[in-house]
């Protein structure tokens, strides 16, 4: 079974997605922030990180750093999930290590296509 | 007195006045040697030993008409402020060293015209140095033999050695430097020195006749009253007598800038123009203090001695006769101050006039022209030597065998009648265009010869001849030549009738002469510089008029010769500097030409630096016209860079007044982007909830329906807050955009707090937080309810968002101040950091730190509470220093 750790400051939008993982068979885990992010990756090891960028204390930026910089966590694939949209944005979010930048508001069946695809 | 203690005395004396200038040379930047008390100080140098014994004879035989002298130049001060500054200024801008450099400089730098202006001081001004030195010999002679003090035709050695003394010191600190128009600090400062030591004893002479001989002012009066002459000399003779005054005190108010010495101290060793504001005032009250006592000392003389002495000294017989041998000392030093004074300064500005003006122009320019700078220097300071030594050495054999025959007064006046002659040139030049070369030279030969016929011929006839008959019948026994009542003015003595004679003739031919031709054009160009000194100013050596063909190489190795190479590469460097002119330029333009000519004008006078440049420059005539147009353009074309330069000025500034409006630009422009990006932003995160869980919804067969329920509660959520959120927007944007119509009226506010707290009292309830309202009286203030409510409900559901469930606390408070109601909203949740204490009425204060702060609400709340309260005049801020948790206030007027 996959892992999924979706990082998401909008308790409405991880509901949607919590309960569209699960179905699909996804081990899913939920952090507020960044810091929870980081502490939940570090123990659960997900396979791949759903992560808000505009979001209290440590932004999605910072977390995706942090995770890159981890031996054990630099394996994790990550998905940015954000509503910046500007060209510039998404450069960014790419040039970082992000392995996909998907913009707000996105349709959940392709979301969940484009992480398997990711997956396999 | 032992004759040998006295040349001790005057030994020292000297060795102190020569330790003085050296030690002034040598700390020439001290504030002791540049002040304005010195310059003032040395202006004193007019008072010589005619002030200081001269005075008291002329008030003993003639009564008051001793004042004549001083009330001159007293009257003449006030104008110092508007001529002396214009001398001044153009002397420094021409680097003028004499009055001689700076006539002949004004009438076109004439050569003749210098040389004939030395020669008319040399000859005034020799026989007042050697009155000079007959007043030492003579108060010499008295001091040491008591017996016999009366006027003595001894060749007395001692006198020629102070003389040659005297020499000595001009010669050293006199020529330090070859440059003459610069100051010689060091005799400046012994003159200054010597005026407060003959003022002083001076004085003390004077309190002592006045108060320990006689029994004060009033005694001395009563018993000088009682005397033969008494009335003759203390009462005013009528018209004829005041014709006489006239004419004495026009002739001192000459004399004061006129005089070499005068010249030398008030202009050439000028510092600063504002020295003048000093003189002006203080040298008529030194002039005052010298006279005070001077009547008193002549009634005492008049009373102590019966005729039997020379009357010039009184001031220091009378000690004398009363045994008092240190005062009379003390006298004698004074006086001998007096004269050290002005036989220094009077050599050296004569020296320099001898030098500059006649012996190198006229006979040492070949040699220059072929001599190395070292060579040069020394044959200039060497001419400069020689000059002081026979100076003084002629005026010592002038007295041996002329001046014993008259007083200290006489001389003097003969002296100052001979200067006057270059008044009319040198005033009317100032101020005047059109005087010319030839003019002043036949105006100034005129007046020489007048007073020659009329004062100097007499004389010498007499001492010759030793009869009077010249002067009682006339040339040829003709009446009306006799020369002391020419053409019948008989009323006159023979000073103010020479010089009433002789200023007539010289100003008259010189207008005369000057109306009927035209000067030529170098003539023009140097009035019109001297003349309009202020406009010419700026322009410098711009308004040299000069037309032809020389080389910068000649020019330099011209200036090699006199100043040296260092010298000569500083100078040159720094005019190109100030004119922006290449160094590699090779011809020579009128400035450079002017700028050198000035250059070598202070070492070898104006004319030698005109007629050694002129050597290696091509002149070409120029036409009186054509000097007036280049010095009318030369004006323009400054009048128009200034106009450009005020244009420039305000064109910068309009460029920066722009940068900084688009600065502004850019940043509103900056805000607005973020705005919209910040907008678009939160309207995508509830867009996207809804969207996600609508997907969720159709896809969702097998959902229980507890779970469905909940999805469609956070739909509709979410659609409330993005409308929440539009409403927001649009309201901000209204009430930025001053379109909001107010509906303003007079309401209670304690009312409209408590409907606020109505409204939002349920969801405290159900938070379990308190929220207490301070009513006290009823507080009246003009606003719109319904804004104002929406501000309150702001401000108390942040409050509330913020406290602790159960244990929170939210006051509100209004209160009357001076000229506004002050509404305090207080809680007790974690409160406001400091850092966004500065930011949080910023729409979307999230934007700012774009990554981190997450709005809790729309994030516009108190943007809109902000405008709402600024549209009412009031002002909203956060109390900083408030711990408890968070304090807003916020004051609408009354």
């Amino acid at each position: 079974m996959k892992k999924i750790l979706i990082v998401d400051d909008e308790p409405n939008i991880v509901m949607s997605l919590e309960y569209t993982f699960k179905k699909k068979n996804f081990e899913v885990y939920i952090a507020r922030d960044g810091g929870e992010a980081l502490h939940i990756a570090k123990e659960k090891i997900p396979d791949i990180v759903l992560l808000d960028i505009m979001m209290p204390n440590v932004d999605g930026y910072e977390t995706l750093k942090k995770i890159k910089s981890n031996k054990s966590l630099k394996g994790i694939k990550v998905v940015f999930l954000s509503a910046k949209n500007k060209a510039s944005d998404i450069e960014k979010g790419l040039q970082m290590g992000a392995d996909k930048y998907i913009t707000k508001p996105f349709s959940v069946k392709k979301l969940v296509l484009e992480i398997n695809e990711l997956l396999n | 007195m032992n004759n040998y203690l006295l040349i001790s005395v005057i030994i020292v004396y000297l060795a102190f006045l020569f330790l003085i200038a050296f030690w002034a040379e040598k700390n020439s930047k001290s504030k002791w040697v540049n002040n304005p008390y010195i310059y003032v100080l040395s202006l004193a140098v007019y008072c010589s030993a005619w002030t200081y014994y001269g005075s008291v004879g002329i008030a003993s035989q003639s009564g008051i008409s001793f004042l004549t002298i001083y009330l001159g130049p007293v009257i003449s001060l006030p104008l110092w402020i508007l001529v002396m500054r214009k001398i001044i200024r153009v002397s420094k801008q021409h680097k003028i060293s004499s009055i001689a450099d700076f006539i002949s400089l004004r009438y076109g730098n004439n050569r003749f015209l210098g040389a004939l202006v030395t020669v008319i001081c040399v000859f005034a001004i020799v026989p007042y140095i050697s009155l000079q030195l007959k007043a030492i010999s003579e108060t010499f002679e008295i001091i040491t033999d008591e017996t016999s003090y009366v006027s003595t035709t001894i060749l007395d050695d001692s006198t020629f050695y102070i003389a040659v003394l005297l020499a000595i010191f001009v010669a050293f600190f006199g020529t330090q430097a070859t440059d003459a128009s610069q100051r010689r600090k060091g005799i400046m400062t012994t003159v200054a020195v010597e005026s407060i030591l003959k003022l002083v004893f001076f004085l003390v002479a004077g309190i002592y006749v006045t108060f320990f001989l006689f029994d004060g002012t009033s005694d001395i009066y009563q018993q000088a009253s009682q005397l033969d002459n008494f009335e003759k000399i203390t009462s005013f003779n009528g018209l004829e007598s005041g014709f006489n005054w006239m004419f004495i005190i026009m002739l001192s108010f000459f004399a004061i800038f006129l005089l070499p010495r005068q010249f030398h101290v008030a202009v050439v060793e000028n510092d600063r123009e504002r020295y003048l504001k000093k003189a002006i005032w203080m040298f008529p009250l030194y002039l005052l203090l010298f006279n005070v006592f001077v009547i008193f000392i002549a009634w005492g003389g008049n009373l102590s001695f019966q005729g039997d002495v020379n009357q010039d000294y009184y001031t220091l017989l009378l000690p004398l006769q009363n045994n008092n041998i240190v005062l009379a000392m003390t006298v004698f030093l004074g006086g001998f101050s007096a004269v050290i004074s002005m036989v220094v300064v009077s050599t050296l500005a004569l020296s320099t006039m001898v030098s500059n003006n006649l012996v190198i122009p006229y006979g040492f320019l070949d040699k220059f022209i072929q001599g190395n700078p070292e060579k040069n220097t020394n044959y200039i300071k060497n001419i400069r030597r020689i000059s002081i030594f026979s100076l003084i050495i002629i005026a010592y054999f002038f007295y041996v065998n002329f001046s014993y025959e008259l007083s200290l007064y006489s001389i003097g006046l003969i002296s100052f009648v001979i200067i006057a002659q270059l008044a009319p040139s040198f005033f009317i030049g100032l101020f005047w265009n059109r005087g010319s070369a030839k003019a002043v030279k036949t105006g100034m030969m005129i007046g020489v010869l007048t007073v020659g016929y009329t004062l100097i011929l007499p004389f010498v006839l007499n001492v010759l001849r030793g009869n009077n008959s010249f002067v009682e019948q006339g040339l040829f026994g003709i009446e009306l030549l006799k020369p002391y009542a020419f053409l019948g003015i008989d009323f006159l003595s023979p000073e103010a009738h020479s010089f009433f004679w002789s200023m007539f003739l010289n100003t008259s031919s010189f207008l005369t002469i000057s109306l009927l031709s035209k000067g030529n054009y170098r003539e023009r160009n140097y009035a019109e510089m001297f003349i309009n000194s202020s406009n010419y100013a700026n322009l410098q050596d711009g308004a040299f008029v000069w037309k032809g063909e020389a080389y910068v190489s000649d020019i330099r190795s011209m200036l090699n010769r006199f100043l040296g190479e260092k010298r000569t590469e500083r100078a040159l460097h720094l005019f190109n500097m100030k004119y922006g002119i290449s160094k590699e330029e090779e011809m020579a333009d009128a400035r450079l030409i002017n700028f050198s000519e000035k250059l070598l004008t202070g070492s070898i006078g104006s004319a030698s630096a005109r007629i050694l440049i002129g050597s290696v420059a091509k002149e070409e005539p120029v036409s009186l016209l054509e000097v007036l147009k280049i010095l009318e353009e030369s004006k323009e074309t400054i009048a128009i860079n200034k106009a450009l330069k005020e244009k420039s000025e305000e064109l910068t500034q309009l460029t920066e007044q722009l940068k900084t409006a688009n600065t502004e630009l850019l940043e509103q422009d900056r805000i607005k982007d973020e705005f919209l990006d910040t907008v678009a932003h939160e309207l995508k995160t509830p867009i996207t909830s809804i969207k996600a869980a609508s997907e969720v919804l159709s896809d969702g067969h097998e959902m229980p329906p507890e779970l469905k329920t909940k999805f469609l509660d956070n739909i509709v959520n979410d659609s409330d807050r993005l409308a929440r959120l539009i409403h927001n927007i649009l309201d901000l944007e209204k009430l930025s955009g001053g379109h909001d119509q107010l509906e303003i009226r007079t309401n209670q506010i304690n009312k409209t707090i408590d409907k606020a707290i109505d409204g939002i009292s349920q969801m405290a309830n159900h938070k379990k937080v308190t929220i207490v309202h301070q009513n006290g009286t009823a507080i009246f203030a003009n606003y719109d309810e319904d804004r104002m409510l929406q501000v309150l409900t702001n401000l108390l559901s942040n409050a509330l968002k913020f406290s602790a469930p159960h244990k929170g606390a939210i006051t509100v408070l209004a209160h009357q101040k001076q000229e506004a109601v002050e509404v305090v909203v207080e809680d007790n949740g974690k409160g406001i950091p400091a850092e966004d204490a500065n930011y949080i009425f910023d729409k979307f204060y999230q934007a700012k730190h774009q990554n981190i702060k997450k709005p809790q609400g729309s994030g516009l709340g108190l943007a809109i509470s902000k405008k709402i309260i600024e549209s009412h005049h009031g002002k909203i801020w956060i109390d900083k220093k408030y711990k408890k948790g968070a304090r807003f206030l916020f004051t609408i007027p009354k």
